[in-house]
């Protein structure tokens, strides 16, 4: 708290560090209608403190980080560095990347004095500050290795010493520990924090786009969540622990419920408000949920100790869930109406205790019921399949209309996802030579 | 599915029963087959050596011409697959075999084609005498060599990588060796072979055009066929023929290309193991008809069934004779003598070789011909540094804009499969035109078809950069000069090498045709060993031939394993994006 007043204090300018201003993102599909990623975003990075952003996968998170780096341009709105626009990568804001992006031809030397190489510092000063970073970072010994002969953990401290170098005034994380093990997550998300509380980086803020909750009530000042179709802000969590948290800290644990909370509501599926819910469309962007998954969760939750009921940060713990694993679960449960989630805790409807207690053969006939009833997706395919002569329909017929919602990408993915899902319910079949659905064998 | 392929087929299962993809696909089969039939007649029409075969322009006769060279082509990568199945099986399966066999294919891929060519034709004509055969089956035997090597070396590698973990599989199963080569070894090589053999093609129609006229002892065979149309219309100054000719390749090409290949390698994706297969890839129409019509399935039906009872049967043979299992190492000494026999072959067949060089041929003269493939060699050189010049910022920018590059793929793929000495009379008309000097100015010829490996390559290599890593760089501030240095030019570098190596190659094969150009009765002369080998050819003169053609040999060797090796090997090992 201290440090953050601090910063705060010694801030000599008064414009903040970045800000957005109704920044809007679209895409442009086949039929060049534009499907908006990004919703008019109002965003502001004050001086000294860590943002971490989360929210489901195709929120646009990426695409919103992408943007403040000046890596992508808006359709609308602007993005101020200081006061200054940005209209294109400015010096001051360095970005991290998920899958580490370094160059494989570059040793670690090469690689971290690359930005100061291109901001035309001398060799001699440019060794200097990169054998500084290395060291920094802790990969001393390594200067003329070739990151292929690093493991994950190190090449991302590799990339973290490659931002560090050029004194980021902003620093951008792109879900920067979601490719490493949690070990090696955690070691080097502390040694980040420890750089960071004790000052020993001059950067003035971080954002952070994150798939893992802990880890952002862990580190920020403030969680923003973002929620899709558009992309939006749809809450904000601000975090008024001083470093080092302890997870084990009952403030903490709350605050990770409610984020739990704010993530797994579906819209118009609060069950806390007792409403009906909203039907969903056929364009629906359907959650990205194995059905094997949802088996084994829903077998779990109906067995001891959880009996139908589990807080959900316990569970994702017990069971081993990441967050990016479990929101589309949850999501396809109060899809099919198995679960209702609320508060931070899960808890199986009728349908649900019925599916975990059935045997195989009936479970597939209670998934199939659900599917058709609750998803109009599954239940338009079956539809025309029903009325079509020779019961046979092309998949590229769905997929031309879903493009209508979605963007080419994820209407494939959500095609897919319908596909896998109605293969296993045996609502209709496919072969994947021809691409053809068809009601074959039944 | 294994229930389906089992039913008798009188049956008629209702997936058999005709549908409307049939009314397109029936005559297009039908049609094939009734052609194929007639153009084999024709190939063994009866010929005596020195009876004049005229080659009419008119350009009516043409499709005929095409369709004749079209199955030579055809019956040539035939036997190219022919041959690459059981030469890399043996390659890859036995140490003592690979021992020979890859340095003599690493050889056989660097003796020009057309010396090829010059070597056996009289043999074949003495095989088939009366026939024209002889004749059909020396030009296709050069078309053969020009096809057949790089398909048995991309053979041989993928049946040296298969998975570990698929052939411990395989054996944990007891599938025989023969199961194993065709339910793992070759699918695992399907891919990279369709695209060898697009390759082959591609050098294919450049070779048709020179091995369909051939001279035998002062004496010139015209064989029926596009090549002898253009050699005819080159003789005769006929720029309109040339024309003609132009279109109806184009016409070939394009069809080979929609109706062959594209479907083949639409067909290859399922073979291959990595996550990008899965893509929603647009299906060639060819394919579609072939898979939507049912008379294809009655087709594979067939086949698979056939197939079946024949790999039964040969399971139930190979049983006994062919282990599962690796045989038993043979020991070091066995290894020693075998390796020591080799050694006292090569050392007889260079010692008789030379001797025979130097029946005729003078130390001097020997010495002319090191120093004429010098020339060639520099040509190659300077025409490759220039075409990276040219082609790698160009290839660079396309492939930084996928749709652009989506769209000229292609296009330059086809351009590298049209036979470029068709554009060869223009180039003599030009430099009698401006009055140029042939030495400089013949020598663009040779990389005239070969420069678009550089740019295909260079484009796939560009667009095959990860998103990231240009974001990176342009997060970094990384641009202009420092940008080529740290970033383009090592990430296009593999797949650069990979395009260079092969225009090289292809360079010093077309160097033969390039050096030497013909316009009615004017010749243009390039001093070069290219030049030096089709005097000789044409003069029919064998110790001289021998020692071009061995001269060249050594030179593509020499480049090969001191230059373009090397960097290929540092490319791998530095280079490599994964």
């Amino acid at each position: 708290m201290s440090l953050v007043a601090e910063r705060l204090t010694t801030s000599s300018t008064t414009a903040p560090p970045l800000r957005a201003i109704g920044l809007s993102k679209t895409y442009r599909t086949p039929d060049h209608i534009g499907r908006l990623v990004l919703g008019s975003v109002d965003f502001t990075l004050r001086e000294g403190e860590i943002v971490a952003i989360l929210g489901k996968s195709g929120a646009g998170k990426s695409t919103f980080l992408r943007i403040l780096a000046g890596l992508l341009a808006p359709s609308a709105g602007r993005v101020e560095y200081r006061g200054e626009p940005v209209i294109g990568p400015v010096h001051g804001i360095a970005m991290v990347f998920q899958s580490f992006a370094l160059f494989p031809w570059l040793t670690v030397l090469g690689n971290v004095e690359l930005g100061l190489e291109a901001q035309g510092v001398s060799a001699a000063e440019r060794r200097r500050r990169a054998v500084e970073a290395i060291d920094v970072i802790g990969l001393d010994g390594f200067e003329t290795a070739y990151p292929k002969e690093l493991s994950g953990g190190m090449q991302q401290r590799v990339s973290f010493a490659r931002a560090l170098v050029v004194n980021p005034d902003i620093l951008l994380l792109d879900e920067p520990f979601s490719q490493l093990d949690v070990l090696t997550a955690e070691t080097l998300r502390n040694d980040l924090l420890d750089l960071w509380v004790e000052r020993r980086i001059p950067t003035k803020g971080i954002v952070i786009v994150s798939h893992n909750i802990e880890e952002a009530v862990d580190m920020a000042d403030r969680i923003l969540i973002f929620s899709s179709d558009p992309g939006r802000i749809s809450a904000e969590v601000p975090v008024h622990l001083p470093h080092p948290r302890s997870p084990e800290d009952p403030v903490f644990r709350q605050i990770v419920d409610q984020v739990y909370t704010l993530l797994t509501t579906v819209p118009g599926r609060d069950a806390r408000r007792g409403a009906k819910p909203e039907p969903i469309g056929v364009g629906y962007r359907l959650p990205d949920a194995p059905v094997q998954q949802l088996s084994a969760l829903l077998e779990k939750l109906g067995e001891e100790p959880y009996n139908g009921r589990a807080d959900l940060p316990h569970l994702a713990d017990e069971e081993n869930l990441t967050t990016d694993e479990l929101l589309p679960l949850l999501e396809l449960l109060q899809l099919l109406g198995f679960a209702n989630v609320s508060g931070g805790d899960i808890e199986l409807t009728m349908a649900g205790r019925r599916y975990a207690e059935a045997d195989m053969l009936s479970r597939k006939q209670i998934f199939a019921e659900a599917l058709i009833k609750q998803v109009p997706l599954a239940a338009h395919i079956r539809r025309v399949l029903d009325e079509r002569p020779g019961h046979r329909a092309p998949a590229a017929r769905f997929l031309r209309e879903l493009e209508d919602h979605l963007s080419e990408e994820e209407a494939e993915r959500v095609l897919d996802t319908v596909i896998n899902w109605g293969r296993h319910a045996e609502i209709f079949a496919y072969d994947d030579d021809d691409r053809v659905l068809s009601l074959e064998n039944f | 599915m294994e229930q389906r392929w089992g039913l008798p087929l009188i049956a008629w299962p209702s997936r058999l029963r005709p549908n409307l993809w049939d009314l397109a696909a029936l005559p297009l089969v039908l049609g094939a087959l009734a052609l194929v039939a007639w153009g084999g007649m024709a190939m063994g029409a009866h010929y005596q050596l020195g009876e004049p075969l005229s080659i009419s322009l008119d350009p009516w006769r043409l499709p005929e011409y095409a369709l004749r060279t079209v199955l030579r082509m055809a019956a040539a990568l035939v036997v190219s697959l022919a041959f690459s199945f059981p030469y890399a099986a043996l390659a890859a399966k036995s140490r003592q075999a690979e021992k020979i066999l890859i340095p003599v294919l690493d050889i056989l891929q660097s003796v020009p084609v057309l010396g090829f060519l010059s070597i056996t034709v009289t043999g074949f004509i003495a095989l088939f005498p009366g026939r024209l055969l002889g004749v059909e089956c020396a030009a296709i035997f050069a078309i053969f060599t020009s096809q057949a090597w790089n398909m048995t070396f991309s053979l041989y590698q993928s049946l040296r990588t298969v998975p570990v973990e698929l052939t411990e599989a395989a054996r944990m199963y007891h599938l025989s060796a023969w199961q194993r080569f065709w339910r793992l070894e070759v699918p695992h090589g399907v891919p990279p072979l369709i695209w060898n053999m697009m390759m082959s093609v591609s050098a294919g129609w450049f070779f048709v055009v020179a091995s369909e006229a051939i001279t035998v002892s002062g004496q010139s065979i015209l064989l029926p066929g596009i090549g002898s149309y253009i050699a005819t219309a080159i003789d005769q100054r006929d720029l309109g023929a040339i024309g003609y000719a132009l279109l109806v390749m184009l016409v070939v090409i394009l069809l080979y290309d929609q109706l062959l290949f594209r479907p083949l390698l639409a067909w290859s994706r399922k073979f291959r193991s990595d996550a990008d297969a899965e893509e929603y890839d647009v299906r060639p129409w060819f394919l579609l008809v072939m898979q939507r019509a049912r008379f294809f399935d009655l087709l594979q039906s067939t086949v698979l069934a056939l197939n079946r009872s024949l790999d039964r049967a040969i399971v139930a043979g190979s049983r006994h004779w062919m282990p599962a299992r690796e045989t038993q190492p043979p020991s070091a000494a066995a290894i020693r003598l075998f390796d020591l026999g080799l050694l006292a072959v090569a050392s007889a067949a260079v010692v008789w070789l030379v001797a025979f060089v130097r029946q005729d041929v003078s130390a001097d003269e020997i010495g002319w011909v090191v120093l004429l493939g010098a020339l060639t060699a520099l040509r190659v050189v300077i025409l490759i540094a220039l075409a990276s010049l040219i082609w790698v910022p160009i290839g660079v920018s396309i492939g930084l804009r996928p749709q652009i590059a989506e769209r000229v793929q292609p296009i330059v793929q086809f351009l590298s499969a049209f036979p470029a000495n068709l554009l060869f009379p223009a180039a003599v008309v030009l430099i009698l035109r401006f009055d140029l000097n042939p030495e400089i100015w013949l020598s663009p010829l040779m990389i005239l078809g070969t420069q678009w490996y550089i740019l295909f390559n260079v484009i796939a290599g560009t667009a095959a950069l990860p998103a990231e890593l240009k974001l990176v760089a342009s997060n970094l501030g990384v641009r202009r000069w420092l940008w080529w240095r740290r970033i383009m030019l090592p990430a296009i570098f593999p797949a650069y090498v990979t395009g260079a190596v092969t225009a090289a190659g292809g360079s010093w094969n077309a160097s033969i045709v390039a050096e030497v150009v013909q316009w009615g009765d004017t010749t243009l002369h390039a001093t070069g060993i290219g030049a030096y080998i089709a005097e000789y050819t044409a003069a029919g003169d064998p110790a001289r031939i021998a020692l071009g053609i061995g001269v060249l040999c050594l030179y593509v060797i020499a480049f090969n394993r001191l230059l373009w090796h090397r960097l290929y090997e540092l490319s791998i090992e530095r280079l490599r994006l994964d």
